[in-house]
């Protein structure tokens, strides 16, 4: 199927009027996935969801049947849903325009989820900036409790379920899915030591599944329509590499930065940087050309204008030395913009984000923001470029000095960065050249 | 005399069924105090540990780590406006507009203009990086604002 022919699914709704009220979306078929869900038996449904071949949404890809198979087949006492709305990756802002306006295709997808997976309570976790997406849900939740959607014996089955929505508290670490249960706890949002996995030991300690909202607005279609359906789409798994999952179904692209029309677009995995950019965020502003691309949040690192060809699928980013897919949010650079800029910008972001338990991390974040300002300011080394490389390549779960993956998503622009744009670094620290940025005192 | 007003002990009471563990109730009961009093005062964590049955240390344990939270010298103004200065809205002006503003109320990000009206503050993005520079009052995301419109909705609002 060409992208030109593609209808959009999970936003299909979006922009029509009332499209956030219950009326509306059961005019449009609402809810019937979920009628259907609860007519089958549970472990059926997650055989539905695993066959599709759908991956978390939420940056790590992770084969989302094949995580709530890991639950304990004998529970005594409640499983718990966590839904992550705590989307805080610098470029990304699709779950914040799924829930705005379709917030009961994301509620229909968390009942079923929660029916999947024996949950009988789902915690909501948004994050506080989004007050707006608060207070419809608040309202579409109201709706369902009050048409036996939530509650007891949903739809007249003997399934019960409540849905609880918890307001974070702007912290990006609460959104690695352990320093979330943690902040769900009432606790400072320290990532947990894995494993146990949530599944295992998850939200007060009982077995926990936690779930990127786009995953589940994916999840009525693919109930309604079936796992054929949602396979169809995307780029199939390489049948030489039995490690790969496949880049399956629609996908949501945020696009940002240096684009004539920022925004976000749907479409079937694996559309390259250029044609998303080209065809459809209106090119790169100005007139200009591209010289780095963020291809999914950034922590994913940067792609180069020549490898911007590369299929935006669950692979592609990584065969071009980033980090991988990550939220597929596009943030577009352009050939006027200062490399040490950007990546300053970045590094200063983790130095503030970083959560500070693990030692790599708070120090490696927070000493290459200050080697950058240090350059910034016209005093760089040539030796600084090595010994950011340095702190990049010792900080993360990847050199097994961290508990979460906070600094890898540091260290891959960093690594990124300097790798594929080294000689502007150097220029930049040979001229003496300051930032023409203006720099707030006191800002940190 | 109580600290936490009536509706403050209703909405934590209220929230207590919801979790399992009372101290949960935490980020709540945090939440409805600022947002009432602009701070989160030390009698008030005392009066939210001794409802959730918690030492008042694990309230202000919980409530430092969130930047999010201010002490009772340090109280926000009746808005609170947070400018977006990560990439998307960096590559867009976000920065230039943070700097405007600060020169514009006579602060530095995190400071209340005399008055007590607004308060100031630098974020980490906000997620509305299609309407790059973005703001946040108080929980409104207002998308491709300059400072003028800034001022005026901060000016505007309570």
């Amino acid at each position: 199927m060409s992208n030109t022919e593609f209808k959009p699914v999970l936003l299909g709704r979006v922009g029509r009027p009332n499209s956030q009220t219950l009326e509306s979306y059961r005019a449009d078929g609402g809810y019937q996935a979920l009628a259907k869900a609860l007519s089958m038996a549970n472990t059926d449904v997650i055989e539905v969801v695993k066959s599709s071949g759908l991956r978390g949404r939420g940056g790590a890809g992770f084969p989302t049947g094949l995580k709530w198979t890991f639950l304990p087949k004998d529970v005594n006492g409640p499983i718990y849903l966590c839904i992550n709305g705590d989307e805080s990756e610098p470029g990304t802002f699709n779950n914040r325009v799924l829930i705005e306006e379709d917030p009961h295709q994301v509620l229909e997808g968390i009942v079923i989820s929660s029916f999947a997976t024996r949950a009988t309570t789902a915690y909501f976790y948004l994050r506080y900036e989004y007050g707006r997406c608060y207070r419809v849900l608040k309202k579409a939740i109201d709706e369902m409790y009050a048409n036996n959607l939530l509650g007891k014996n949903i739809l007249g089955s003997n399934y019960s379920l409540d849905i609880h929505l918890h307001r974070g508290a702007c912290a990006y670490i609460c959104g690695e899915e352990t320093g979330l249960i943690e902040s769900l706890e009432g606790k400072r949002a320290w990532p947990r030591i894995k494993p146990p996995f949530p599944a295992i030991e998850g939200a007060f300690r009982r077995p926990t599944v936690v779930n990127n909202v786009e995953t589940m607005a994916c999840i009525p279609h693919i109930l309604q329509k079936g796992p054929e359906w949602f396979m169809s789409m995307g780029v199939a798994k390489d049948p030489n590499n039995p490690r790969d999952a496949g880049s399956y179904g629609p996908k949501l692209y945020c696009i940002s930065g240096h684009v004539n029309k920022p925004g976000l677009v749907e479409l079937p995995m694996g559309i390259s940087a250029r044609d998303l950019i080209d065809k459809h965020a209106g090119g790169v502003w100005k007139g200009r050309k591209a010289k780095a691309v963020v291809p999914g949040g950034i922590s994913m690192g940067f792609m180069t204008e020549k490898e911007l060809d590369t299929p935006l699928d669950f692979n592609g980013p990584g065969r071009v030395g980033c980090l991988g897919l990550g939220t597929a949010a596009v943030i577009v650079i352009d050939d006027q913009t200062s490399m040490v800029d950007v990546l300053y910008n970045a590094c200063r972001f983790f130095a503030h984000e970083s959560c500070g338990q693990c030692t790599p991390c708070r120090e490696g974040t927070a000493w290459s923001t200050k080697i950058l300002e240090r350059i910034r300011a016209g005093h760089g080394k040539l030796s600084d470029i090595d010994l950011l490389l340095e702190i990049s390549n010792s900080i993360g779960t990847i050199p097994g000095s961290t508990i979460c993956g906070l600094a890898d998503g540091a260290a891959w622009p960093i690594k990124t960065a300097i790798n594929k744009f080294r000689p502007e670094f150097e220029e930049y620290i040979t001229s003496g050249r300051k930032s023409e940025s203006r720099l707030l005192a006191g800002a940190h | 005399m109580s600290e936490l007003s009536p509706n403050a002990k209703k909405v934590i009471e209220d929230h207590i069924g919801r979790y399992p563990s009372k101290q949960a109730v935490t980020l709540p009961a945090l939440h409805v105090v600022q947002e009432e009093t602009g701070c989160v005062s030390n009698k008030a964590m005392k009066e939210i540990a001794d409802i959730l049955g918690l030492s008042p240390a694990q309230i202000h344990d919980t409530m430092s780590f969130y930047g999010f939270f201010r002490t009772e010298e340090d109280p926000v103004g009746k808005v609170r406006v947070w400018i977006c200065r990560s990439l998307p809205c960096m590559l867009r002006g976000g920065e230039e507009l943070l700097a405007e503003l600060c020169e514009r109320w006579g602060i530095q990000p995190g400071g209340t203009t005399a008055d007590g009206q607004i308060t100031l503050e630098l974020a980490e993005c906000l997620g509305a990086c299609d309407g790059a520079p973005c703001m946040l009052l108080n929980d409104e995301l207002s998308l491709r604002v300059d400072a003028d419109e800034v001022e005026k909705q901060a000016r505007g609002n309570g």
